[in-house]
């Protein structure tokens, strides 16, 4: 009998291990059906700044290496080669030298080598006859001194001084290598990759289409025939068209949270996730004019903020509080908690910080009886409007009357070169959770991006000290002291950092959401289809 | 009546120079270009750039010289690319143009094969329960947006059927091609055939008051002559008005449909290309809809002659 038994059990578990292994199984084939917000300017990732063209054409494309797509945190230790085979820097940490992988064609045929390598990142320094209409990625290799080639399979990054975080950056969603044989304009409308789709056609409002490349160098893959993204644009429709089955995932990053709720309702067997997608919230004050000129003014202001109220308000609680660099556990460089609740405004004590902030604001000469009456300018899109009215509520508590300046897009970024404006509240999204990315985009004195002018000098020396530091330990240390350092400046206040959700079918396999990134996640060369 | 077919003709074309300047010079006049959108993206402007690219784009040159330019292909048939897509505007706005049609021609037919009948019913039936009830129905049409009414059918369909009718350029069966447009077509044409109604009810309502009606009823013909040959004939004329008007507002209601269910319409595309400022686009376009406009407008009286004979053109 206990034979028998044994056998059954042994004939059992043989069929769960079977069934298991065939469950695992990547199956080819099917469309994978995507819902694209909104339809990009074009097609050109290198042209782009928002993950709108991210997502559906970084399936096209592959970089020298890239962020391995099922760790959701990226970070060095998770950087994988992808065109390139293996990487290495000199003993002087100045170049970085790529051995490149022999067997690849792009899409049209031709092969590809590390002149296509040379010419996509002489076209991003600036450095090539063919120009990108726009190149807001220019400033990542501006310590890159040259680009240089060694017959077609070896290219190096000659560096004017170390530089550890140029490796992340190029593995990034943003940093595809392009061909140098198919010009700026040809990428924008009909680009080509090597990498496991082809792009088939983009219908401005309406559609993507990207179909499997049969000859990607990655032999198997990809599992699925092709991906679908249809642009709908109005939000209520595209969750509906999810839930009714319509589309197999939403659009990544793009459920709010009180959406999210409506979608497990409705379909409670999508599989969600809710992930950081480090992209803060934020204050651009211009302190180049009345009233906040005035430094008191500028740290009552910063000492007015509740910043948790925000999050329940916007997230109903899932959001994080942090400095520049996005909040752990996600986030890598982000300043311990004990450091942050230290910097004035992150205290706990809300009544206590904003006491202070009266006091302050007295000393500027307001009080109860003399509001200071402001406008706070900000974009004609919820996400920016909803916080605005709440930053508008807060300060009411330190004697200042705001009033709802809301700005057209088109009108928004040339009203803030201008500075023409006192107060606005701004979203900044970090394509990489790299400080180099992050200090010298938005606070370098000089930089386009560096919207209220702040500039620092003894800060920028401490930018300067941590990208050249190799050690890891020692530099997490620098780039908390800079964080902490901005804060105290109220250089740009940040408000909170967000946590988005995307759902999918449970038949959609091998999808991952990063945390500490929106731009890096969307290669989808081993997703495939359950059905 | 030739005279006037040409004097109204002449009028057409002075019509549309002048809405062909006003659409030039507002689109210029509003804040921001597509340069500046394309920077605003990216975070930053490089005025040398930036400079570039208008002048790439045309936007450098004095704005007669644009127009000019504009007014010139156009009479060529040269319609300029799309800054956005960098593809030839003709070849954008083509392929959107049936679609828009089909969707425009279902909702106006739903909104006079609705809207005309009921309104007949509820005259002759004036005071009692059956109009009071289509009374009821009228207004709720005049008060729903057709957003909030397209999004309403579309949760319903998604809670009762599991399923959607999005838009789907390949539709497989005609049951599925008529699902794809006649859905959307009710929820923007359900306003337009109350409005249809109300018109109708009125003026078939004063018509019934007629002593003309009151000398058929006394020679003996029957209520539904008298109804539908002798008052509906003459009291059409106000509801073909009403509806060449709202052919023109109709695409006002359109890009709010369009969007709701998804549709690839030149409406929706419209208000894309215009966030984008992509002055080729919204130029043709708008002239396109201003022609549409026109040309109804021109049918809509040569109609008045061809139904009511009393209407005589001063020739």
């Amino acid at each position: 009998m206990r034979s028998v038994q044994a056998l059954a059990v042994a004939v059992l578990s043989v069929l769960i291990i079977s069934d298991v292994s065939r469950a695992a199984e990547p199956k080819p084939g099917g469309i994978f059906r995507i819902y694209h917000r909104d339809s990009p300017g074009s097609a050109s990732i290198h042209e782009g700044a928002t993950y709108s063209l991210n997502v559906p054409f970084m399936p096209i494309f592959n970089n020298l290496v890239i962020f391995d797509q099922h760790i959701a945190q990226n970070s060095a230790s998770t950087i994988r080669p992808e065109l390139a085979e293996s990487w290495a820097w000199s003993g002087d940490n100045k170049t970085l030298t790529f051995k490149l992988r022999k067997d690849v064609k792009w899409h049209d045929g031709k092969p590809f080598t590390a002149a296509d390598v040379k010419c996509t990142f002489d076209m991003l320094m600036g450095k090539s006859q063919q120009k990108f209409r726009q190149n807001p990625r220019k400033s990542w290799y501006e310590q890159v001194e040259e680009v240089t080639t060694n017959g077609d399979y070896e290219a190096s990054f000659k560096l004017k001084r170390p530089q550890p975080a140029l490796l992340s950056l190029l593995a990034s969603g943003y940093s595809p290598v392009y061909p140098c044989h198919v010009s700026p304009a040809e990428m924008r409308t009909k680009p080509v990759g090597t990498g496991p789709f082809k792009f088939v056609e983009f219908k401005a409002n309406e559609s993507i289409k990207l179909t499997k490349n049969p000859d990607y160098f990655k032999k198997g893959l990809p599992y699925l025939d092709g991906i679908e993204f249809t642009i709908i644009p109005n939000r209520s429709t595209a969750i509906l068209g999810f839930v009714s089955g319509k589309f197999d995932m939403t659009f990544p990053t793009e459920v709010s949270i009180p959406l999210l709720k409506d979608v497990k309702s409705q379909a409670p067997n999508a599989v969600c996730v809710v992930e950081p997608n480090n992209v803060s919230t934020n204050i651009i004050i211009n302190s180049t004019a009345p009233p906040f000129d005035n430094l008191d003014i500028r740290r009552a202001l910063a000492l007015a903020l509740d910043r948790k109220a925000f999050i329940q308000i916007m997230f109903e609680g899932q959001g994080d509080i942090g400095g520049t660099m996005e909040p752990a556990p996600d986030g890598l460089w982000a300043m311990p908690k004990d450091m942050l609740e230290q910097i004035p405004g992150y205290g706990p004590d809300i009544e206590k910080n904003r006491e202070e902030a009266r006091k302050l604001m007295q000393k500027a000469g307001y009080g109860p009886d003399k509001h200071l009456q402001i406008k706070v300018s900000t974009r004609n899109i919820a996400v920016y409007r909803d916080p605005a009215i709440i930053l508008i509520d807060q300060i009411k508590s330190i004697y200042i009357d705001a009033e709802l300046d809301v700005v057209d897009t088109a009108q928004w970024f040339p009203k803030i070169a201008r500075k023409d404006y006192s107060l606005g509240l701004n979203l900044t999204g970090n394509a990489v959770d790299e400080p180099d990315q992050s200090f010298y985009e938005n606070y370098a004195c000089g930089s386009e991006r560096n919207y209220t002018n702040y500039c620092n000098k003894e800060i920028e020396k401490l930018f300067d000290q941590q990208s050249e530091e190799t050690n890891v330990d020692k530099r997490k240390k620098l780039v908390w002291e800079i964080d902490k350092k901005l804060q105290e400046d109220v250089a740009r206040p940040i408000i909170f950092h967000a946590r988005t959700g995307t759902c999918w079918q449970p038949y959609v396999k091998n999808v991952t959401i990063m945390s500490n990134s929106s731009y890096n996640g969307y290669r989808y060369e081993d997703v495939w289809l359950d059905k | 009546m030739f005279a006037y077919i040409v004097r109204r003709l002449f009028l057409m074309l002075v019509t549309l120079f002048g809405i062909s300047v006003i659409i030039f010079v507002l689109l210029r006049v509003v804040p921001g270009n597509i340069v500046d959108i394309l920077f605003d993206a990216a975070g930053f402007v490089d005025p040398a750039d930036k400079a570039n690219l208008e002048r790439e784009l045309g936007l450098s040159q004095p704005i007669v010289i644009q127009y000019l330019h504009w007014i010139g292909g156009l009479l060529h048939g040269d319609l300029g690319y799309s800054y956005v897509s960098e593809k030839p505007a003709l070849e954008e706005i083509l392929p959107r143009i049936p679609i828009t049609a089909r969707l425009a021609g279902l909702a106006l037919l739903f909104s006079a094969s609705i809207g005309i009948p009921l309104g007949v019913i509820s005259a002759v039936h004036q005071g009692s329960r059956l109009d009071y009830a289509l009374r009821v129905v009228s207004l709720s049409g005049l008060s729903l947006p057709s957003f909030w009414l397209g999004l309403l059918i579309l949760m319903a369909s998604v809670s009762l059927f599991g399923t959607m009718p999005i838009f789907n350029p390949n539709p497989k069966t005609w049951l599925e091609a008529l699902t794809i447009y006649a859905v959307p077509a009710m929820a923007v044409g359900f306003r337009s055939a109350a409005l249809t109604m109300r018109i109708t009810r009125s003026s078939m309502l004063e018509i019934l008051r007629q002593d003309y009606i009151r000398t058929a009823r006394a020679k003996g013909a029957s209520e539904a002559s008298v109804n539908y040959h002798h008052a509906l004939k003459n009291a059409v004329l106000p509801v073909i008005t009403v509806i060449g008007i709202e052919a023109a507002f109709l695409i006002g209601g359109l890009i709010v449909t369009e969007t709701v269910f998804n549709i690839p319409g030149i409406a929706r595309f419209l208000v894309e290309a215009l966030r984008w400022r992509d002055y080729p686009i919204v130029q043709n376009l708008v002239m396109f809809i201003a022609v549409v406009v026109v040309v109804v407008n021109f049918i809509v009286d040569m109609l008045y002659a061809a139904i009511d004979p009393r209407i005589r053109f001063g020739d």
